[in-house]
């Protein structure tokens, strides 16, 4: 039988006439879905529109209150930048790991590997908590600080911006290696080894050829990182204490101390809203990249 | 050769070197400070620490005085075994019908299904309280295992597509044409062959339930504890030197199943892949 026949075949309903359809594959977990994923965040949009705790009428005055209050304004904003700080971080030492990722032999990636995953896998309060035994006056970075005579008394790294982007770079690091590792690994070694015959510098070769080629993964774990330090209100509460106000802290203030149900939906919303344009931003730029590369 | 150890050359074997190394040091040594922490003699969280014992062991494994603590791992346990069931089953099935479809519908629900990943998961857990409150459900592990499968399924999907994405059509084709059903293939010749990426996807999908904050964070309730919730309260109101305990046990069960997963399925290729 030529492979076009046994293709039809395969998908001819007559000879297997136990195969589901796709749709039918699909259904369970598409009415989940519905249920438990569309549902809740259909009924999120809803009572952000009510006007009173209560939520018995309509409205948009808690979207007026949050969008008309500078305070909010200025916790939209740092928890943006918050994110985009950490994308930075994650960057400048991630990337320069996944270079020598590619750089090992098949051992030593499997080493690698294996210390990118296991803080991934030690839970987010663990390494929340590794970061106060690290970063508290009697922590180890004060302890190396004293010790050396830098500063004369301990440095207060708690509850600053610091001490956090520093605690959720190891925090989000693996989000942002995974898909790097991924897509540098599926790199052509012989690219490289070209560039380097054809005279370019390391420098050269890493600008021009890696690079531009590892974009899609890079942008994959930008987002990733982004989305997830945004969102991190363990980190975020423990680390920032309450002297650093972000979005998350605020949604959970609001829904389950003031029990203000509205209000906290806008932040919830707001939220998603700045999570989504600071993904659409990071696409964007990681597009305009890739077409500059085919230029 | 001189190429080879050009002023440039070696600016940059010098700097990426300093920045990876900076890298390893911030990933593995967070796990060590904290392994270490856990042994201290001393009631405060001073590093490194003065003396070294095992009390703060001893105080978490006393069934008595860390009651609440062995509850709420329990319960993580319990909803994390049955929402990884869950997810495993329904993700899977999708996975199956997903993985080799370019049909517009079906790109459409695949992002639907991975879009757990990057929403936040504070917003959804709100959302997931209202919801169940509004339909008069009260706060159960029910619900919490529920939240918790909706959050990991993207993680079995990942992996199981992948797996999926590398089985070669011919053997289907050849079972089928010699005769196999539909079922009988799927029994004999994908699933044993997607396994290992079905299974690694369900690990990383039990861990990310137990590790899971922002929807145990608003679904759990006085009779329906979970551990990082209850870690995380423990932390906030007086630093509660078992925390490190925890940690410690945590660091270690980690390390010895991810061993065993690189043994069983290949975890690491899993995950790069």
């Amino acid at each position: 039988m030529t492979p076009a026949a046994a293709r039809a075949g395969c998908s001819g309903g007559t000879r297997l006439p136990l195969r589901p359809a796709e749709w039918q594959l699909v259904l369970p977990l598409a009415l989940a879905f519905v249920a438990f994923f569309a549902g809740p965040l259909l009924i999120l949009a809803v009572v952000s529109a009510f006007d009173n705790e209560q939520i018995t009428t309509v409205g948009f005055a808690m979207w007026t209150k949050f969008l008309g209050d500078p305070f909010y304004w200025k916790v939209i904003g740092d928890t943006v930048k918050l994110g985009f700080l950490t994308v930075g971080a994650t960057l400048l030492v991630g990337y320069p790991l996944a270079l020598v990722y590619i750089a090992s032999g098949p051992w030593m990636q499997r080493v690698l590997i294996f210390v990118v995953i296991l803080p991934l896998l030690t839970s987010v309060v663990v390494r929340t908590f590794a970061w106060i035994v690290i970063l508290g006056r009697e922590g180890v970075i004060n302890h190396v600080v004293l010790w050396l005579g830098f500063a004369p008394a301990p440095l207060r790294l708690l509850q600053t911006e610091l001490g956090l982007v520093i605690a959720l770079t190891q925090i989000e690091m693996p989000l942002m290696l995974l898909p790097l590792l991924s897509v540098l690994g599926r790199i052509d070694p012989n690219l490289r080894d070209a560039s380097a015959a054809l005279g370019a510098s390391k420098w050269r070769t890493l600008f021009q050829v890696t690079l531009p080629l590892s974009l899609p993964g890079l942008i994959a774990g930008c987002i990733l990182v982004f989305a997830s330090s945004t969102t991190a209100f363990i980190s975020q509460s423990i680390i920032g204490g309450n002297r650093l106000v972000y979005l998350p802290l605020l949604i959970w203030q609001q829904s389950l101390v003031v029990y203000n149900w509205p209000l906290a939906s806008v932040a919830a919303l707001t939220l998603l809203l700045s999570v989504s344009a600071g993904i659409v931003a990071l696409t964007l730029f990681g597009r305009r990249g890739m077409r500059h590369l085919h230029v | 050769m001189s190429r080879r150890h050009s002023p440039s050359d070696m600016s940059y074997t010098l700097v990426i070197g300093v920045l990876a190394s900076l890298a390893l040091v911030i990933l593995v040594g967070p796990v060590l400070v904290v392994l270490l922490t856990s042994f201290t003699d001393n009631r405060s969280l001073k590093f490194p620490p003065t003396g070294l014992s095992l009390q703060w062991y001893a105080e978490l494994f006393d069934a008595t005085r860390s009651r609440q603590i062995h509850r709420a791992a329990l319960n993580s346990l319990e909803v994390a075994a049955w929402s990884t069931g869950l997810a495993t089953l329904f993700g899977t099935m999708a996975a199956l019908a997903l993985a080799r479809s370019e049909a517009r519908w079906a790109r459409m629900l695949d992002t639907l299904f991975m879009s757990p990943m990057i929403l936040p998961g504070l917003a959804f857990g709100l959302a997931a309280l209202m919801y169940f409150t509004f339909l008069g459900f009260r706060p159960s592990l029910n619900l919490i295992m529920v939240g918790h499968a909706i959050v990991i399924v993207p993680l079995v999907l990942r992996t199981t597509s992948a797996s999926l994405s590398q089985l070669d059509a011919a053997l289907l084709e050849s079972s089928a044409s010699l005769g196999a059903s539909w079922f009988y293939t799927l029994r004999r010749v994908t699933l044993p062959i997607i396994a290992p990426g079905i299974f690694a996807g369900a690990f990383l999908a039990f861990m990310a339930s137990i590790d899971n904050v922002p929807v145990s964070l608003f679904l759990s309730g006085p009779r329906s504890d979970m551990l990082p919730i209850r870690l995380w309260g423990m932390m906030e109101s007086t630093l509660d030197v078992r925390v490190a305990a925890v940690s410690g046990v945590f660091i270690t069960t980690v390390i010895c199943l991810m061993l065993l997963m690189e043994r069983v399925v290949g975890l690491t290729k899993r995950i790069r892949d």
